[in-house]
């Protein structure tokens, strides 16, 4: 995923089986479950123009993913520091509020978002420094923004759901570009750009070695604090643009419900994708895949007619099945029985 | 040893390969009841995975393990235990933030009605501990206690467990003379009672102080058994190392010829003395002023000067240690100065102390140097990336070039340079660790115990190379706990007592006996 780690999973795929690439796993997950969707539900990878859009089932699902996906490349980061960042739900919630209000209330758009952005990124600063500067624990840190986020915006709304009718604001939800949803085109723009971070600086080195050893890399010189800081400002940042998508395609900002335990299914996608709780190494094309991966199960379940009160089930004992294939301890037990 | 007895665990035709590591090759070992035998070997001569495989952490691909008569196969260390195998290993494994009771008891916590007998567990705790002559609380947290003591819980935990085996892994290694003797005092009752002690160091003292019998271990092999009364010195030592001991390469360095001798032990006198260029009239590149942290350090002054080994001496908890962190930036002085090139000050951060050339091997491998699963190349640049900053990324060909060129010149052993460094053995990652600083090209170099639990060759490869480095001009603060090695490599020596600096010597000033009844505070 980076240019640190890089040179391993090369040199594995190329002498050895690709099966013991990193990204395997989450990839032969998605795949199986595109299987299932392919011999179960009819015209599920057809895909059509209408109206200059592309329409389909994969679409709708990559659209519905974006917000998660956004969210799981954030928790990603943090998560490789050995944190974790469950106020991303109430950064959604804020986000949506502040952009939505102010919309309504009449401000430039730019300025609107701009300020849900800079909410959202005080979020991030906040969970940071208490994370970083006061070494709380970080799911004790996030629990209070958790808490306090959401309650903010409810506290803003009154309680209540504000609706938008400015057209502009939906095409960050809802919109198309060159037959694409716009929403993916952020999801994108943020992936390329953390990619590339990771691949020109040495930042993916830095983050995994704070991430495995905080007192090694410290005295090895890395600014620690300072790093682990911005990895919560950076997940802020990323919930703050989920909390734009998702209050854009409901056209209104739901401080209640939106995103809405958004942070677990972040966190299961990060599990998903072979990033270790433990800290230290990462793959954001993981966590990417592993929001696809809960996305694409959602769907598939609905789509199969599965009554909505087995759903839950159905989809843990999937997260369950794909969590066992990436436990070393599994993985021994059932060697030792062979 | 009594042939007739029969041993009370031989382990024989022990075949363990790691991916491109072959780590032991019919390896073996026989232990009898009643006597303390000695493991040794170099750096990777496969003394630890024998161990690991002996007490169920790895399983050998092929070789017989027979405990009083049994034919044994441990697939965990649990295992092991329950079968009378218990291990004291290298670095401490204990949990530092439970309570010393519960450090000895865990996973067998005494029970009353149902419900864990804590009373009776500390009871029993300080019972055991004080059988070891250790009289402590046993109910604070283990972190309190520095590591020697923690050392001592982790072997009354071994004891504690019904043991006929107990395996030492180089607990001498953070222990000081007096702790050491209490040890052995320990040990010497244990084998009376009829238990078999495997030992493993690299102190010849040590061995030659305990040990009935001794097995030596080179690359991955039993090179053979001998009892301790009939093997020198020397000649233990060339059976380590494989080769004539004069014949040593003696790289980078000139003068190391007695290197064999002195880490044999034998006497070395002036022949050692005065290879090293005097550097008296060298200019002072560091210097250190009432240098102090309260309940840590007293005031310290200190100068080193360009192109010097300057040796630090003195016990465990003397303030060696916590003088160098202050150096360094690791932990915060409250007072004092440091003044080296521009910078004039304390150092808040390690990054401040890098900056102003400085680099720091901790005495710590695993908890303050080694990021284990990142590969050798990733530590060995890690220092001078961070010194360059983020944005700044090494190219990669470059950073393979650095490692490659480290690798060659410190004889690192290893299958690649992407190989995690946490699979090569602690002499290599010390040397990995060692690279990185070096890769930074530091003014002035702290090494902290650089040489802790590793072998001679390595200690010896470590100590020449970086004695060739300072030839060159750069500066080190040489602290160790073995008193000869310090002599032999420092031009000048500060001597720390009771978390103070009690003096300060020229080489030639001090001989073993006077440095040691300054460390001990006797007139000198």
């Amino acid at each position: 995923m980076n240019a640190q780690t890089l040179p391993v999973p090369l040199a594995a795929s190329r002498y050895g089986s690709i099966m013991t690439h990193a990204l395997f796993k989450p990839s032969a997950a998605l795949a199986v479950l595109l299987l299932i969707d392919l011999i179960f539900i009819p015209g599920f990878f057809s895909l059509e123009v209408k109206d200059g859009h592309l329409y389909g089932s994969l679409i709708d699902i990559v659209n519905r993913a974006a917000p998660l996906m956004l969210a799981a490349l954030g928790m990603t980061v943090v998560i490789a520091t050995r944190g974790i960042d469950i106020s991303v739900g109430a950064q959604v919630a804020l986000s949506g509020t502040v952009a939505c209000m102010l919309i309504a209330g009449g401000t430039p758009m730019p300025a609107a978002l701009a300020a849900a952005i800079g909410a959202a990124l005080l979020c991030g600063a906040w969970n940071g420094l208490l994370v970083a500067a006061l070494k709380l624990q970080p799911i004790v840190a996030t629990l209070i923004l958790m808490v306090a986020g959401r309650g903010l915006a409810q506290l803003l709304t009154d309680g209540q759901i504000i609706t938008v009718y400015y057209q502009p604001y939906f095409f960050i939800g809802s919109g198309y570009l060159l037959g694409l949803p716009f929403s993916l085109y952020i999801v994108a723009a943020v992936f390329a750009v953390v990619a590339l971070m990771m691949k020109k600086t040495a930042l993916g080195l830095f983050i995994q070695s704070v991430g495995i050893n905080p007192v090694a890399a410290r005295l090895a010189g890395l600014r620690t604090a300072t790093l682990i800081f911005f990895t919560y400002v950076f997940c802020a940042a990323c919930a703050g643009l989920a909390g734009l998508m998702i209050s854009s395609n409901i056209k209104s900002a739901d401080a209640n419900n939106a995103g809405l335990l958004l942070e677990l299914d972040a966190i299961l996608a990060v599990t998903l994708g072979g990033t270790s709780l433990a800290g230290g190494k990462f793959s954001l094309a993981g966590s990417v895949i592993g929001a696809l991966i809960i996305q694409t199960l959602t769907y598939t379940i609905y789509s199969l007619g599965v009554p909505p009160e087995v759903n839950m089930v159905v989809k843990s004992l999937v997260v369950f099945a794909v969590c066992l294939s990436q436990s070393a301890e599994f993985k021994n037990l059932w060697k030792r029985r062979k | 040893m009594d042939s007739a007895l029969t041993p009370v665990l031989e382990l024989t035709g022990i075949h363990k390969e790691f991916p491109g590591v072959k780590a032991l090759n019919d390896a073996g070992l026989r232990l009898y009841p009643g006597e303390v035998h000695t493991l040794m070997g170099q750096n990777g001569a496969g003394k630890s995975t024998l161990i690991k495989v002996l007490t169920g952490v790895y399983t050998p691909d092929r070789g017989r393990m027979v405990l009083q008569g049994q034919e044994i196969a441990p697939a965990s260390t649990l295992e092991a235990q329950e079968l009378g195998i218990s291990t004291v290993y290298q670095e401490v494994n204990l949990c530092p933030n439970l309570s010393v009771a519960e450090n000895i008891f865990i996973g067998r916590y005494p029970r009353k009605w149902g419900m864990v007998d804590w009373r009776g567990m500390r009871e029993a705790a300080a019972r055991l501990l004080h059988d070891l002559e250790v009289d402590i609380d046993v109910s604070a947290p283990l972190s309190r206690y520095p590591l020697a003591i923690q050392q001592m819980v982790a072997i009354s935990r071994a004891l504690n467990i019904s043991s006929r085996v107990l395996i030492l892994d180089e607990p001498t290694s953070s222990l000081d003379e007096a702790e050491v003797q209490l040890l052995f005092r320990v040990l010497r009752r244990l084998r009376e009672q009829g238990m078999a002690i495997l030992f493993v160091t690299h102190f010849l003292d040590q061995t030659y102080a305990i040990s009935d019998r001794i097995t030596v271990m080179r690359n991955g092999e039993r090179e053979g058994e001998y009892a301790c009364s009939e093997l020198s010195r020397l000649a233990l030592v060339n059976k380590m190392i494989g080769a004539p001991a004069e014949a040593q390469p003696a790289e980078g360095a000139a003068g190391h010829g007695a290197n064999a001798q002195a880490a044999a032990g034998l006497p070395h006198g002036s022949a050692a003395q005065g290879e090293l260029p005097l550097a008296q009239a060298a200019p002072i590149l560091l210097r250190a002023r009432g240098l102090k942290r309260r309940g840590v350090l007293q005031p310290v002054d200190m100068d080193v000067r360009e192109g010097e080994v300057l040796g630090m001496a003195g016990l465990l908890g003397s303030g060696r240690t916590e003088l160098a962190r202050l150096l360094f930036g690791a932990d915060r002085a409250d007072g004092g100065s440091i003044r080296i090139g521009s910078h004039e000050g304390i150092f808040l951060t390690p990054r401040e102390a890098i900056g102003a050339g400085i680099g720091f091997c901790s005495e710590d491998r695993k908890l303050e140097g080694a990021i284990l699963s990142l590969s050798v190349r990733e530590n060995l640049v890690l220092a001078l990336q961070a010194r360059n900053g983020m944005l700044r990324a090494i190219p990669l060909k470059r950073q393979q070039e650095l490692a490659n060129d480290y690798v060659k010149a410190l004889g690192i052993k290893t299958a690649s340079i992407e190989t995690p460094i946490g699979s090569l053995s602690g002499g290599n990652q010390q040397k990995v660790l060692l690279a990185r600083w070096l890769a930074t090209q530091p003014k002035l170099m702290i090494l902290d115990e650089p040489t802790r639990g590793i072998d001679v060759r390595a200690k010896q490869e470590i100590m020449d190379y970086v004695t060739a480095l300072c030839r060159k001009g750069m500066s080190i603060l040489f602290i160790s706990s073995e008193l000869p090695e310090v002599l032999r490599c420092s031009d000048r020596m500060v001597v720390m007592r009771d978390r103070a600096a009690c003096g300060e010597y020229e080489r030639g000033q001090l001989d073993d006996e006077s440095v040691l009844q300054v460390i001990a505070g006797e007139a000198a």
